[in-house]
């Protein structure tokens, strides 16, 4: 028995729009079949999983919450990825992100210092991540260092930079020796949109970047260069573009959005600097982007999508009692469907039995 | 002069050879893998699905054979996904490395819940008479476990069937020319699915000499970007076996290094050492990479190409 | 059509095609062929480019199974699972795209085509033995990298040779070897075919058909035309029926020619980025305005760097190395390049002269943003979609739809797409590698002229091409690359081919070791 592809001549419109759910089903599938295993109903914890969280407003809100770090990173990868350059260190740029904005909140605690604290600490927090994504673009275009490896190395050096920090200089001196720095003061907080809600302002950064993003892919040169060179670095040489300083930009932008996603996380839901700020939006953000394939209407889409697995998660791990890593084993089951039903899109594939019959049949 | 202690001096060589064990192992197997052409970015994955299948096995039987070949399963079984995926498919390599590894850091978790806290007895290591009781080597040479001695022959057996036997000769033409390859009449995606395999077969090894000798016991993420560490180190190798062996040794060295520096009374800040190994692989990349360019030293010239044939 | 070569021979058929086909899809590739191949004659399987002759050599060599009628060898049915198979009944087979290996030695290229139970020690001694039989030296320890294009060509030929085959294939095996080379290869051939062995010999040059083949079959549009005696036929007469047709001449244009100089390179030297390259060693070359410069040499003498360098993919070090239209150019970059009217057309239509899985309009965007098309950096897109529509019915190009993807074109219509894309704007300096490679003789017909006819406009024309032929029919005057240098240009009209071809294999441009040293 082997797998047979047939190249497509055009690529396939429908393919393009089935593939990502046909994935999504698939994987609902095979969690029914886990949840099995685990000796639960699998139709009953599905609901609790995808369903619950959607009945109550307060995980309605955490949904957004959640997938606001998520859509602004996945827009930044999903540049990267369609210029063939391979970011996966976003989780560290994150972190970095995070830990710069931050250096400004620490800075001015207890001072009287005025509104202008919280912007600095975004366009901060935007900088320390895209200089950081600087670091492999770097290492790849003067070295030819691979930046997937040097990427993600730099994400276990940015988790230690912040284990540093928050159990050293920065640590609360009240805060009973937890690693942990000070809550923010409120100028280093970012706003709710409605009072008391945790809806935060980032949820509408995020929106701007999905509308930018889709305006520069669509519409623009820049938007065309990076397909180019993607697709046909040849091509795109030939073009005129420069390859090279594509890959320090969209490491620079990609960072950057890491970086801004991160600083936002600290100063509104999280309200401090501490370890562990990040549950992996970094890494699920690379699923968001393929799941949304590389479109910045469907990274919305599946930003919020892969947010309501993380609220799931938490649930089912309270009501049903099953661990909180079947999230990520969800995500990695529905990385394997998105890439896999993606080849539909360039491929038809047929199962054949043996040689023999392949031969016959052909 | 604590370093000049013939005693501290051989402790410090056997954790370093412990530390190396794993890198090598897994080392080797994505050494091979590359070599056909094939890129499988989710060591790391395949590694913490045999730490965490091995302990299990181990656990549940009381016998470090069995612990051994359920890790090893592991990490065939999720080669074997990849496999499917990358060339039965013909899926993009790198994203179904990440998929491979993320999939695997959480399975790993759901299946090690239940085996965290608890521990084994460690892999037993060799104790010949005299040999292993002679002074400062005795220890180094004739007293490790097998997955250690297992490593080197597995290097040497590898280098042996690269440049010494006809597949090996099969397996590096097809990474350096898939379509040559396949012109002359050569299985491509069926040999390449045999070195991806083996490739996870090392590399679940690797994760079980973790969980069954290392530590011995599971935790979450035990791996800790050993197995990308590993990627890196065949690069560092130019894809060569000899290279491994020094490349591994290098960062199991750097590895212990952080360890020991704290004994020595240095007084730098715990996280850089925990660091340094991931900070030693972007200076090595960075400095192997820009001596590249010279034929013969370069990456094998189908890495990382899907190769679909024609009919 | 008589068939007066099967009645003169008597021999069993050593291998038989009846009614082979071949399907992709819905496209017929080979379409009910037949075909006798006799022990010591050498078979001449004549068509274009696309007339389904490398199918037909794929399913002979068991890479590819038909999907109708039968092989018989020596009589009897066969039916041929892969190439080593096929090796292991008798019939070897020879490239046109090498299948070699460029980091393993010559001595593993070789074991890798013999059966397995073949020991390696054997190996190397064969390879002397075979070397010094034909003439066909080979070092076994050398990586392939290191060598010529012809000598690789002779691992192939060695490597069949090794497993004593009594059919040996070979696909275009002079496309890339100088005519001296070509020679040398006749010779070898005709030995095999005096130690009784059968070749068929794959190849859409007339003239050596006529010369080396004792029978031709024709195919067109994946049928067979014809099997004659090429000896009687005339080159007119196998063109006819390789074409289905007389071709359009190709006019040239008339009047005064010869203007200013517009590109002018200048001691240009360059080293290349790839280990494999080939360095540019001092070109230095003219074209005016109103003519068309053939750039003539064997594929890997330097032509892509030539290319690269004058196209501005490569910057050169210094300004003056290349001149467009009086303006020192040498370190502008290709957009910089194109805005002072010059243009250019690479020798690989998909992934280099166009992103194949994007559509026209975007490759028409591709090369002409430099020069309009975008507003504040916004496409404008209904220019591009206006280019894709005038190419289309300036050069006829056919198409499913107004706007597909690069790729679902055929190959000469791509073609009439990438040179209109460039022509359609004003031109003051075209540069065009291989301009009608794989292209059917319509299309190149059509492109030829448009580059005859650009040049009457008053543009410079440089065209880089491996096919003489094509440079005699169109080009002013033709310069020879060999490793990276460039010879002084001789007039075409006075052009001598013998001259050009020892040009070609170095001969008189500078001493052999030369060569050597540069490749290594």
């Amino acid at each position: 028995m082997r797998l047979v592809l047939e190249p497509r001549a055009e690529r396939s419109t429908a393919a393009a729009i089935a593939s990502p759910l046909i994935a999504v089903g698939l994987t609902l599938l095979v969690m029914s079949i886990l949840f099995g295993f685990l000796g639960k109903d699998p139709l009953n914890a599905l609901a609790v999983y995808f369903l619950q969280p959607l009945t109550d407003s307060y995980s309605l809100q955490e949904m957004v919450v959640k997938a606001t770090p998520l859509v602004m990173i996945g827009i930044g990868l999903a540049l990267c990825y369609l210029a063939n350059v391979w970011n996966i260190g976003a989780e560290g740029q994150f972190v970095i992100g995070a830990v710069a904005g931050s250096y400004l909140a620490v800075k001015t605690q207890g001072t009287d210092a005025g509104t202008w604290v919280l912007p600095a600490m975004l366009v901060l927090g935007a900088l320390g991540g895209a200089l950081y994504a600087l670091i492999p673009a770097i290492c790849r275009v003067r070295f030819g260092a691979s930046e997937i490896l040097v990427s993600l190395m730099l994400v276990y050096v940015a988790d230690l930079v912040l284990d540093y920090l928050v159990r050293g200089p920065w640590r609360d001196p009240h805060g009973y020796n937890f690693p942990t720095t000070a809550d923010f003061d409120p100028v280093a907080t970012v706003p709710s949109i409605i009072e008391g809600s945790r809806l935060h302002i980032g949820a509408l950064m995020a929106l701007v970047v999905v509308a930018a993003a889709w305006t520069v892919l669509g519409r623009t040169i820049k938007g065309f260069e990076i397909r180019v060179v993607g697709a046909a670095p040849k091509a795109a040489r030939f073009a005129g573009f420069d390859a090279d300083r594509l890959v320090l930009f969209t490491f620079a932008v990609s960072g950057a959005l890491a970086g801004l996603a991160g600083i936002i996380e600290v100063a509104g839901p999280v309200g401090h600097l501490q370890p562990g700020i990040s549950p992996g939006y970094g890494f699920t953000a690379i699923i968001v982007a393929f799941l949304g394939r590389l479109n910045p209407i469907g990274i919305l889409i599946a930003g919020l999508f892969l947010a309501l697995t993380f609220i799931g998660g938490e649930q089912a791990q309270i009501s049903l009692k099953v661990p909180l890593d079947l999230t990520k084993v969800f995500q990695g089951i529905l990385l394997f469907f998105v890439l896999a039903c993606d080849s539909l899109i360039l491929y038809r594939v047929r199962l054949i039995r043996t040689r023999k019959a392949a031969d016959a049949v052909a | 002069m604590q370093w000049l202690d013939l005693t501290y001096l051989q402790a410090i060589i056997l954790s370093v050879i412990v530390a190396s064990t794993p890198l090598l192992l897994a080392a080797s197997g994505e050494l091979v893998v590359e070599r056909a052409g094939v890129l499988n970015l989710g060591v790391e994955g395949m590694m913490i699905m045999g730490a965490v299948c091995a302990f299990a096995g181990a656990e549940l039987t009381g016998s470090t054979l069995v612990g051994t070949a359920a890790g090893i399963l592991a990490g065939v079984a999720m080669a074997a996904i990849f496999a499917l995926l990358t060339l039965g498919l013909a899926v993009n390599q790198v994203a179904t490395g990440l998929a491979l590894t993320i999939f695997g850091l959480g399975l790993s978790g759901l299946i090690g819940a239940g085996f965290v806290g608890q521990r084994i007895t460690p892999a037993p290591q060799l104790d010949l008479p005299v040999l292993t009781d002679l002074p400062f080597i005795g220890k180094i040479l004739f007293g490790q476990d097998a997955f250690v001695y297992g490593s080197i022959v597995l290097v040497i057996g590898i280098w042996w069937f690269l440049y010494r036997t006809r597949p090996g000769l099969v397996l590096r033409a097809i990474g350096d020319n898939h379509g040559s390859a396949h012109a002359l009449g050569y299985p491509v995606l069926s040999l390449r699915t045999g070195a991806v395999l083996f490739g996870g077969a090392c590399a679940g090894l690797a994760g079980a000499y973790l969980s069954l000798a290392y530590t011995p016991f599971f935790i979450a993420g035990m791996t800790a970007g050993r197995g990308w560490i590993a990627l890196a180190l065949v690069v560092f190798a130019s894809w060569r076996p000899a290279r491994l062996v020094i490349g591994a040794y290098l960062f199991g060295g750097v590895t212990i290094l952080q360890l020991h520096a704290q004994g020595a009374g240095l007084d730098i800040p715990p996280q850089l050492m925990t660091a340094l190994p991931y900070l030693a692989t972007i200076v090595v990349l960075v400095a192997i990479s820009r001596t590249r360019g010279v034929a013969g030293s370069a990456a094998p010239a189908s890495l990382g190409l899907a190769f679909v044939p024609d009919r | 059509m008589a068939d007066p070569v099967a009645t003169r021979v008597t021999s069993q058929p050593l291998l038989q095609a009846i009614g082979i086909t071949k399907l992709y899809g819905t496209f017929v590739a080979n379409d009910h062929i037949d075909l006798d191949l006799h022990p010591a004659q050498i078979h001449a399987l004549l068509g274009e480019n696309g007339a389904g002759k490398s199918t037909f050599v794929k399913m002979a060599y068991g890479l590819i199974q038909p999907n109708d009628g039968e092989l018989r060898w020596l009589g009897r049915k066969t039916v041929l699972a892969g190439p080593a198979q096929a090796r292991a009944l008798g019939i070897g087979m020879v490239f046109q795209h090498f299948s070699l290996f460029e980091n393993l030695t010559v001595a593993e290229n070789v074991a890798l085509g013999l059966p397995p139970s073949e020991p390696f020690a054997k190996i190397s001694a064969g390879i002397a033995e075979i070397s010094r039989r034909y003439g066909l030296p080979l070092e076994p320890r050398r990586e392939v990298w290191r060598l010529s294009v012809g000598e690789r060509q002779r691992i192939e030929i060695v490597r069949a040779l090794l497993q004593n085959p009594k059919l040996l294939i070979l696909d275009e095996p002079t496309s890339v070897l100088t005519p001296q080379e070509a020679d040398q290869l006749f010779v070898v051939l005709e030995s095999l075919k005096a130690e009784g062995r059968a070749i068929l010999y794959i190849s859409h040059k007339l003239d050596e058909v006529k010369r080396l083949c004792d029978t031709a079959t024709i195919l067109r549009g994946g049928k067979k035309v014809a099997t004659c005696d090429p000896r009687r036929e005339t080159a007119g007469s196998l063109a006819r029926m390789m074409v289905g047709g007389e071709i359009g001449e190709v006019k040239s244009a008339a009047g005064e020619r010869v203007g200013k100089p517009r590109l002018v390179v200048q001691d240009l030297s360059m080293v290349p980025d790839d280990p494999h390259g080939i360095r540019l060693d001092h070109v230095s070359v003219e074209v005016r305005g109103g003519e068309i410069l053939g750039i003539a040499g064997v594929a890997g003498n330097g032509q892509d760097e030539l290319f690269a360098a004058l196209s501005g993919e490569r910057l050169s070090a210094s300004d003056g190395s290349v001149v467009i239209d009086g303006e020192a150019a040498g370190r502008f970059s290709i957009s910089q390049r194109r805005r002072l009217g010059a243009a250019f057309v690479p020798e690989e239509r998909l992934g280099h002269a166009t992103a194949p899985r994007m559509t026209l309009s975007e490759n028409a965007l591709l090369t002409r943003h430099a020069v309009g098309m975008t507003h504040d950096g916004f496409i404008n897109r209904a220019a591009t979609i206006k280019v894709v529509d005038e190419a289309t019915k300036a050069f006829d190009i056919r198409k499913a739809k107004r706007d597909p993807e690069a790729a679902s074109l055929s190959g000469g219509n791509l073609q009439k797409f990438v040179v209109g894309r460039e022509i359609l704007r004003e031109l003051g300096v075209l540069v065009v590698s291989q301009p009608t490679w794989g292209v059917d003789a319509g299309a190149a017909a059509v492109i030829r002229q448009a580059l005859i006819d650009l040049a009457a406009r008053g543009a410079a024309v440089l065209v880089i091409s491996q096919d003489l032929d094509e440079l005699l029919e169109i080009a002013d005057r033709i310069a020879v690359i060999f490793t990276g240098r460039l010879s002084s240009p001789i007039e075409s009209k006075t052009a001598d081919r013998e001259h050009l071809g020892l040009l070609m294999g170095g001969s008189s441009a500078q001493p052999r070791e030369m060569s050597h040293a540069v490749g290594a």
